[in-house]
């Protein structure tokens, strides 16, 4: 916090206790640690554990951004992996300890702003003080001002010259009948310091209402009215709701993509990504738009990213039984040129017409495939050469048996089931094949397969985070406080004027600051302006 | 125009050099009373407050001198090399080739952007090139205001040549279209602001480190880094000097932060992730916040307070080299691996 003032909002002192009693001890002790709570130097202390929290944070691996990151780290660290698991080193910004540090200097931040926003608010109605008895024991003075004119005069244009300057002025009559002017201006630069302080809290406020609020969900689409998706959480391949948020009031929409856009610089960098989806909010009619990267669609309660492309090939199966069946098969790319790897099933494959439906699963098919948008020059080197479908080619490993997809248990959808192969229930058949787009082949089992082509694939993000707004606020709050605070000055300025005889001037900053002596010769200036010279000291 | 930046850059590196050997010369050459004539010439306002309770605000630039300490006029002790004559000369020779060392940086980034169609900096190699060229525009601004600080010279240029020269050497990359995620408008005012304030911040932490070196030189101390004090201004007027930088440089990186928020937002679906770039804007964030704070808190010592100065230029150092090279993150724009 930079509270560029003076910071010394000690509570006043407490009178001092008597009798010892056990409950009054308590108070006292209590009161004393809410004092060091609400303290400015403890909300600095606090703000920066905070800063020191983070670091293991941005350092080690974290789960919300990488989880793969983290497991591959604990299998790495077979001993300090575990132990760094315990202390919430990988979620290290929902950590009890990160939150115990962030609701202190909430609690801190309260306990300060409150007396101090009290304090502002009876000095801003207050009017300015009368002056000191010794104008010239002031940081700043001038003596025998020689101004023409008797007493009230000289207070009056004394006066409108200050509030021009922007001063609040009192006058006020002495007991032995002369005057005194008090202008006083800068309470402005203590409003930034707490609009400042209380943007902080706001921001505090809207990013805990975001995280208890919102909420976000994965899902790639496949290009296709028949692949769309609608905002439910069956739907999602991955997603994480905030503490307060029910399933059910999510957005009421559904999307599909109708078809993608992708350009690529001469080196394989996108230059352009740009989804053309379909949707339709709750009963509404459908509507067309295009999602592009740094162009999320917005919806009143959600908002959807595009995140990520790549192919899905079209297969088209024929069993021994002359039965087909066609599957679209969203593949994952591995590097930037989308070397691109998946798997396509056919769990209903060679089923015999005469039998019905084989109740081991004997006779399932599946390929586990490669597509290389561009097949490079030297082909054995096994990866695209670029992102864009220029040479592309699938090359197909068909496997026969159970896939096992009845067990229950979630499987990818990108990977063959290692379990079922390492115990044999789901074999190898022949050799590796590869098709060009439309192509046929025979496999070994006189069965065939054709590559129809790819349709492309995107992962969509859906967000809704209610706190964003605030937060914004909040921040455009923070930067006008911290300029008000920092160019703010805060300055008082006293004139007595005698029955008779020269006047004199002081003024007292309450931040000094390098052109206070300036500001001050120059309002000194003003008062006298067609005056002959009377002597002004500024300061030593 | 690819390869005549590449030449400019080449070019301001060396006038950036042999700048900082003739400040050095000048730092050998020159006794004091040197310093202190230029210093005291520009000596004409007078000091403030003595004895109250000096808490700075941000000044306009006015007249009032960043460096309005009165500088010892009697005779200074002149070390068995001291040549004033050399001094003067070397001094306005170092002038003068530091701005043909700005010139060319300039011409340098102007021709990058050329080339680019589009703000030079979009890659961590163009990033540093502007971050510099901004420090060495803000010392130019200090250095026409105030020529009593031209002993600063010597560090400035020295941390130009360090930071020109790990960029050209290090973190090179030819010219290339940006990445779709860069595409926005937000490009030009995130990093523009984040460009702006790490320029200016980089000549406040010179002054923040120079000025620790001062206060050791005028406590007495005679080892190493304390012994380059003896002819730098007084210890005060640099702090001064700090503060004023770094208080001019957080408004702007508050204001770049909260626009890599709202970009965030946009290209990545949220404003804030702790993502490792955004966790070290925060840290740096929160450490100059705690400078300003701990400056404007009578009871803390000056010293300390600008040790928080130095440190928070570490923090923008690890985010720059550090989260870019060693971290993966969303920020990985960096374009060098
Ligand atoms: C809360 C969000 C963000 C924060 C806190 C943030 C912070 C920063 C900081 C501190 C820098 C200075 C560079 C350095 O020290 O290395 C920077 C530079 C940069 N930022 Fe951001 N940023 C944010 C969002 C974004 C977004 C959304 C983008 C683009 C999609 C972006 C693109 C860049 C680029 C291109 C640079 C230039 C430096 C380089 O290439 O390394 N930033 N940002």
């Amino acid at each position: 916090m930079a509270a560029l003032d003076e910071l010394t909002t000690e509570a006043p002192a407490e009178p001092p206790s008597r009798g010892l009693g056990p409950g009054r001890a308590l108070i006292g002790v209590g009161r004393r640690l809410w004092r060091w709570l609400t303290s400015m130097r403890t909300a600095l202390i606090l703000l920066f554990l905070l800063a020191l929290a983070a670091i293991p944070g941005s350092l080690l691996p974290q789960r919300n951004l990488n989880i793969d990151k983290v497991n591959q780290y604990l299998a790495q660290h077979p001993t300090l992996g575990p132990l760094l698991d315990h202390l919430w080193a990988y979620n290290v910004f929902a950590s009890p300890w990160f939150s115990a540090i962030y609701l202190l200097l909430f609690v801190s931040l309260v306990g300060c702003l409150i007396p101090r926003l009290r304090a502002h608010i009876a000095a801003v109605m207050r009017v300015p003080p009368e002056a000191p008895s010794r104008l010239d024991r002031l940081p700043a003075h001038a003596e025998s001002l020689d101004l023409p004119g008797d007493p009230a005069e000289i207070a009056g244009r004394l006066n409108d010259l200050l509030r021009k300057r922007r001063f609040r002025v009192k006058v006020r009559e002495q007991a032995g009948g002369g005057l005194t002017v008090s202008a006083e201006k800068g309470h402005l630069k203590e409003t930034g310091n707490i609009l400042f302080h209380f943007s902080l809290l706001a921001i505090l406020i809207a990013v805990a209402l975001g995280s208890w609020y919102g909420y976000h969900a994965d899902r790639l689409v496949v290009q296709g009215a028949d692949q769309g998706f609608c905002n439910t959480l069956q739907q999602y391949d991955e997603y994480g709701l905030g503490a307060r948020v029910s399933p059910g009031s999510l957005e009421p929409f559904c999307l599909d993509l109708t078809s993608f856009e992708a350009k690529y610089l001469s080196n394989g960098e996108p230059s352009v990504y740009k989804a053309f989806v379909d949707y339709t909010l709750g009963d509404g009619p459908a509507k067309s738009t295009t999602i592009q990267v740094n162009h999320p669609l917005r919806l009143s309660h959600a908002r959807i990213y595009l995140l990520g492309t790549g192919y899905a090939p079209v297969v088209k199966y024929t069993d021994k039984y002359g039965h087909s069946q066609t599957e679209v098969a969203p593949f994952l790319s591995s590097d930037a040129m989308q070397t691109s790897s998946g798997v396509i099933e056919f769990p209903d494959a060679n089923v015999d017409p005469a039998k019905g439906v084989d109740p081991n699963h004997k006779q399932q098919v599946a390929f586990s495939g490669i597509y290389l948008p561009t097949v490079p020059s030297d082909p054995s080197v096994g990866q695209s050469a670029f992102p864009a479908e220029r040479n592309p080619a699938l090359m197909l490993t068909e496997y026969q048996g159970d896939l096992g997809l009845d067990a229950g248990i979630p499987s990818s959808v990108y990977s063959l089931d290692q379990h079922q192969i390492d115990t044999g229930r789901l074999n190898k058949v022949g050799d590796p094949i590869q098709l060009k787009p439309g192509q046929t082949k025979t496999l070994s089992d006189g069965t065939t397969i054709q590559f129809l082509g790819t349709r492309p694939w995107a992962t969509m993000q859906v967000r809704y985070d209610p706190g964003e707004t605030l937060v914004l606020v909040g921040a455009v709050c923070l930067l006008l406080g911290l300029i008000v605070m920092l160019l703010g000055r805060r300055l008082r300025v006293w004139f007595r004027i005698p029955p008779q005889g020269p006047v004199t001037a002081g003024a007292l900053a309450r931040s000094v600051y390098p052109g206070f002596t300036a500001e001050f010769e120059s309002i000194v200036q003003d008062t006298r302006a067609d005056q002959s010279r009377p002597t002004s000291r500024g300061t030593q | 125009m690819a390869a005549l930046s590449d030449h400019l850059l080449l070019l301001a590196i060396l006038a950036y050099a042999l700048a900082m050997l003739t400040y050095a010369a000048e730092y050998a050459f020159g006794n004091r009373s040197v310093v202190a004539r230029v210093a005291v010439r520009e000596h004409r306002r007078e000091l403030v407050g003595a004895g109250a309770p000096v808490v700075d605000t941000l000044d306009e630039p006015g007249p009032v001198d960043l460096l309005d300490e009165p500088q010892p006029t009697e005779p200074q002790p002149t070390g068995p090399g001291a040549d004033p004559r050399i001094a003067v000369w070397a001094g306005r020779a170092a002038a003068t080739l530091t701005l043909v060392g700005w010139l060319a940086h300039l011409g340098c980034v102007v021709t990058r952007g050329f080339a680019a169609h589009r703000v030079p900096w979009g890659n961590m190699y163009e990033f540093v090139l502007a971050v510099t060229l901004v420090g060495a525009t803000a010392w130019f601004v200090l250095l026409l205001r105030r020529p009593s600080i031209r002993p600063l010279g010597l560090f400035v240029t020295l941390a130009l040549v360090i930071l020109l020269g790990i960029d050209g050497v290090k973190l090179y990359t030819p010219v290339a279209p940006l990445v779709p995620a860069l595409n926005s408008y937000w490009l030009k005012i995130h990093v523009t602001a984040a460009v702006t304030a790490s320029g200016i911040l980089m000549v406040g932490f010179v002054a923040a480190a120079l000025t620790l070196i001062r206060t050791g030189h005028e406590a007495g101390k005679t080892r190493f880094p304390y012994s380059l004090g003896a002819r730098l201004p007084a210890a005060d007027g640099l702090e001064r000097l700090a503060f004023r930088l770094h208080a001019f440089a957080f408004p702007i990186w508050t204001f770049a932060i909260i626009c890599g928020a709202i970009w965030a937002e946009a290209a990545w679906g949220r404003y804030w992730g702790w993502d490792p770039k955004e966790t070290w804007a925060f840290i740096a964030w929160v450490i100059y916040a705690g400078y300003l704070h701990a400056r404007a808190t009578p009871s803390v010592k000056r010293t300390i307070a600008t040790w928080i100065a130095v440190v928070g230029w570490g923090a923008m150092m690890v985010n720059l080299f550090v989260v870019n090279l060693v971290v993966s993150g969303l920020h990985s724009y960096a374009g060098v691996n």
